[in-house]
């Protein structure tokens, strides 16, 4: 019988961003900022990587938070307090690096700044000056700005719109400030692979230390399958366990792009098929906690 | 049953063949291509026993099995007594009458093997096992008091799962840890449907259940808890280490980061774990391989396992690449065997260089070179060496590695005080399987590098036994 992960707390952030709270105790214990989980919704599911937001050791519970773009985030994402995730496994990964830089610039594009918040959590109480950079397409998808804005020294939201805060990129507020003559210690940038690559670029020719976090497509987690290896300096890594954070400057990111364009056609079919039909999948997931009532999860019936 | 024959008339009977899928209809399923023996057919094969005095069949298998009681009890029509004198030594006959390599092992000791055909060993086994889950009949052993010691498992693979099996027999409380979401190690994630069904492994595993082991999945040692939290914050008395070697290998050649290749763990473990051969139910997706060409990498049954799988997902070409002579290939000669009974094409001889790839980052080559075989190496093989001048680019679209595997550290680098050896394994005592660790053994792969299930199965035995003494004794 697997045992369940029950999700306690569930709500929206912006129109495709959830947040969950999901019991974990032994997670919640070990993790640290920077890690991540690997989950499994139910018996016919594929293993995804999502980021600990935050835990919380009395309640054994860690936070995540996840944007639907596809498929299984999607499915996920229609899940509420009460029901339950089938596998919950980690805190994998390497903690990010925590020390006192100085100044350090954390920078959140999309759902990346649900993914880059705790590390900014952990860096503000290491004593660093936090400068915070907030991109989102527009003022809708902005989410967490409570949050961040208490933890962070000085904050700037960016819309692609100017619907909200100012408007342009994130990485033409980063360079402002280095134009201003900013000392900048350290950054850390986490969003879509474009935006990592074009922060690496406004901070190779200061040679300002900057990590990414790399979101290559994992199965196991636990340094089994590479197939979530990425090159860094021409060394090949495997990101669920030597990173997911690395050097942006020696990342290479136009293989990143490649290789997690690998499944796109199946990946649109069964998103395709999900949304033309949810009802096989949420029954399946909405059943996990039936378990004990029927063991045997049979094939579903298309 | 039958009276015993007179040793003439027994060297007559040929050796039984196993009855198989058809070679054609069975490269496009992942249904077992091995049927079973009937019970007619295993009678006519036991009757080729010579009932020797002195069986050089169990010295030759590395955990000692009775063959030639096994046998004589088949004979006599007395197979629930057969599985139970097997299971004696063997805790997972269905699985090693499918996997081992017998004709190294009990086949290649059996005497009949120098003048004849060795009796089918694996083949006797495998029906008596199958007989006994059949029936239901499997007899769950008795269960000696509770000692009220707590014992813990890293690892769900053979060597865990037959430690896990023996320990909880004499009282003590087991809970076995696992990585991933299913227990079972490579024999769920690794070998594919078609040579070892699931079903077989998820039966024994229930049964242990049923002894009142505790499974649970989705816990990394090392990483959710650590060895030391295992004693010190969860109680446990004694840890055995059984998490295999399972670190793929890559072979640091250009082109190895292209969308398309893939390590044969990845492959297995999305074909097999994930069931991704059946995308209609499965959400995790592999490579299409319908009508396109595929290679894997390596001779060993990793490859085999992968070539197959890949014919079976629908590639039109799939070809094995290998950099020896078929002689030294160290797969099971059934798979290799069978391999070629479903079309699969053996490159012997060819070694890659480079993968060459297209703009948008995917597979669409490999540079070969060919390789003749020169002086034998320490390991007794002729070395290979490239054919100056014979490069050439075959074109291909996926590629497997299956060179071999390593050591994942996990578990040792967050155990500082274990002692590992120059590659990362762990070193244990031969006899005992103490690490130099109070309280820690350790067996099967992670001990041996990467070897075979029946050893892995015999380590976590051995281990058992000297667990349960210092769990009697306190004494290190
Ligand atoms: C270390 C790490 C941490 C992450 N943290 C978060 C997070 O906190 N919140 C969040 O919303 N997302 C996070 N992601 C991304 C998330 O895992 C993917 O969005 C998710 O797997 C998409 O699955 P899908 O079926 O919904 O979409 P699909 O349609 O299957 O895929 C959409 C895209 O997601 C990527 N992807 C697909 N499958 C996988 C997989 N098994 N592993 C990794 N990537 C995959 C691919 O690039 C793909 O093109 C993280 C990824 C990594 C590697
Ligand atoms: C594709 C393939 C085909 C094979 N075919 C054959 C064959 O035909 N015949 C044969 O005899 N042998 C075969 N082998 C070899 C055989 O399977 C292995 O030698 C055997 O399984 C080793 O057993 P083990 O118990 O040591 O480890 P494994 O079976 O590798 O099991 C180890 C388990 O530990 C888990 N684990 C690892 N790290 C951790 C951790 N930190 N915390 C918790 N759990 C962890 C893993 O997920 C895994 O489930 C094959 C191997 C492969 C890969
Ligand atoms: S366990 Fe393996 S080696 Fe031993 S008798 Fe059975 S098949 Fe032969
Ligand atoms: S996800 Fe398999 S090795 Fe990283």
């Amino acid at each position: 019988m697997p045992a369940m992960f029950p999700i306690k707390e569930s709500r929206f952030l912006s129109g495709d961003v959830k947040l969950f709270r999901v019991e974990a105790p032994r997670i919640a214990r070990k993790r640290q900022a920077g890690q991540f989980v690997i989950v499994r919704i139910h018996e016919h599911g594929e293993r995804i990587p999502l980021t600990i937001a935050d835990s919380d050791v009395e309640q054994g519970t860690i936070t995540i938070i996840v944007q639907g773009v596809g498929k299984t985030t999607r499915l996920l994402n229609q899940l509420e307090a009460g029901d339950s995730i089938l596998d919950v496994v980690g805190p994998l990964g390497e903690p990010s690096e925590i020390k006192a830089f100085g100044t350090v610039v954390v920078i959140g594009g999309g759902v990346g700044t649900a993914i880059a918040y705790p590390t900014a959590v952990a860096m503000k109480q290491a004593g660093n000056h936090v400068i915070t950079i907030v991109g989102a397409r527009n003022q809708s998808l902005l989410i967490l700005e409570e949050e961040v804005r208490a933890t962070s020294d000085e904050l700037y939201l960016m819309t692609d719109d100017g619907s909200y805060g100012e408007h342009g990129f994130v990485t033409q507020k980063l360079q402002a400030l280095i134009d201003q003559g900013r000392t900048i210690d350290h950054v850390l940038a986490i969003g879509p692979i474009p935006m990592m690559r074009a922060v690496a670029e406004v901070t190779r020719p200061h040679q300002i230390p900057t990590i990414v976090s790399l979101n290559p497509i994992m199965v196991d987690g636990t340094g089994m399958c590479g197939g979530c290896r990425v090159y860094v300096g021409k060394e090949c890594k495997f990101a669920c366990v030597d990173g997911p954070e690395f050097d942006a400057h020696q990342v290479d990111f136009t293989n990143l792009i490649q290789r997690n364009k690998m499944y796109r056609d199946r990946e649109q079919e069964s998103l395709e098929a999900f949304e033309a039909d949810p009802t096989d999948d949420l029954e399946e997931a909405h059943h996990c906690h039936m378990e004990q009532k029927f063991p045997e999860v049979g094939p579903r019936t298309v | 049953m039958v009276d015993k024959l007179p040793p003439k008339q027994r060297t007559k009977i040929p050796r039984q063949a196993m009855p198989e899928q058809d070679a054609c209809q069975r490269a496009h399923n992942f249904e077992e291509v091995n049927l079973g023996l009937t019970e007619a057919i295993a009678q006519r094969e036991s009757q080729r026993c010579l009932t020797c005095a002195d069986p050089k069949c169990t010295h030759g298998c590395p955990v000692g099995v009775q063959i030639r009681e096994v046998v004589d009890l088949v004979r006599e029509g007395e197979y629930l007594s057969a599985a139970a004198k097997l299971r004696e030594d063997n805790v997972l006959p269905a699985v090693t009458g499918r996997v081992c390599p017998q004709e190294n092992q009990c086949e290649g000791a059996c005497v009949l093997a120098r003048r004849f055909n060795s009796l089918a060993i694996g083949h006797i086994e495998r029906f008596v096992a199958d007989y006994e889950r059949q029936t239901g009949q499997v007899g769950l052993p008795e269960r000696a008091l509770l000692t009220g010691k707590k014992v813990a498992i890293v690892g769900s693979g053979p060597a865990g799962l037959s430690c896990a099996g023996d320990l909880s027999l004499k009282g003590h409380e087991v809970t076995v840890f696992e990585a991933l979401h299913e227990i079972g190690g490579v024999l769920i994630y690794g070998i594919p449907e078609f040579r070892l069904p699931k079903e077989i492994v998820r039966q024994e595993v229930e049964n242990m259940r049923a002894m009142g082991i505790d499974f649970q999945t989705n816990v990394v040692i090392g990483k959710t808890v650590t060895i030391d939290e295992l004693f010190n914050e969860e109680g446990y008395d004694a840890v055995f280490i059984a998490t295999g070697a399972g670190l793929p290998k890559f072979m640091n050649i250009p082109g190895e980061q292209l969308a398309g290749v893939y390590s044969a763990n990845e492959f297995l473990t999305r074909v097999n774990l994930m069931k991704a051969y059946d995308p209609d139910q499965y959400d995790s997706p592999i490579y299409d391989c319908r009508g396109r060409n595929v290679a894997i990498v390596g001779g060993g049954n990793t490859a085999m396992d992968s070539v197959r799988s890949a014919l079976r997902l629908g590639a039109k070409n799939a070809y094995i690449i290998y950099r020896r002579s078929e002689e030294e290939m160290p797969a099971r000669g059934e798979e290799v065997h069978h391999a070629k009974d479903e079309g699969v094409q053996f490159m012997n001889l060819h070694n890659p260089l480079e993968f060459v790839g297209n703009e948008e980052g995917n597979l669409t080559g490999v540079k070969l070179v060919k390789m003749e075989l020169g002086e034998a190496d320490e390991s007794g093989r002729r070395r290979p060496v490239p054919i100056e001048g014979s490069e050439f680019v075959m074109p291909i679209d996926m590629a497997v590695v299956a060179i071999g595997t390593g050591a994942n550290p996990l578990v040792q680098s967050t155990t500082p005080d274990m002692a590992t050896n120059k590659w990362g394994y762990i070193v244990a005592d031969e006899e005992t399987l103490r690490t130099n660790k109070r309280g820690v053994f350790a067996g099967g792969d992670i001990v041996s590098g990467a070897a075979t299930v029946i050893l892995a199965m015999g380590a976590g035995r051995v281990a058992a036994r000297s667990m349960h003494e210092y769990l009697e004794t306190g004494q290190w």
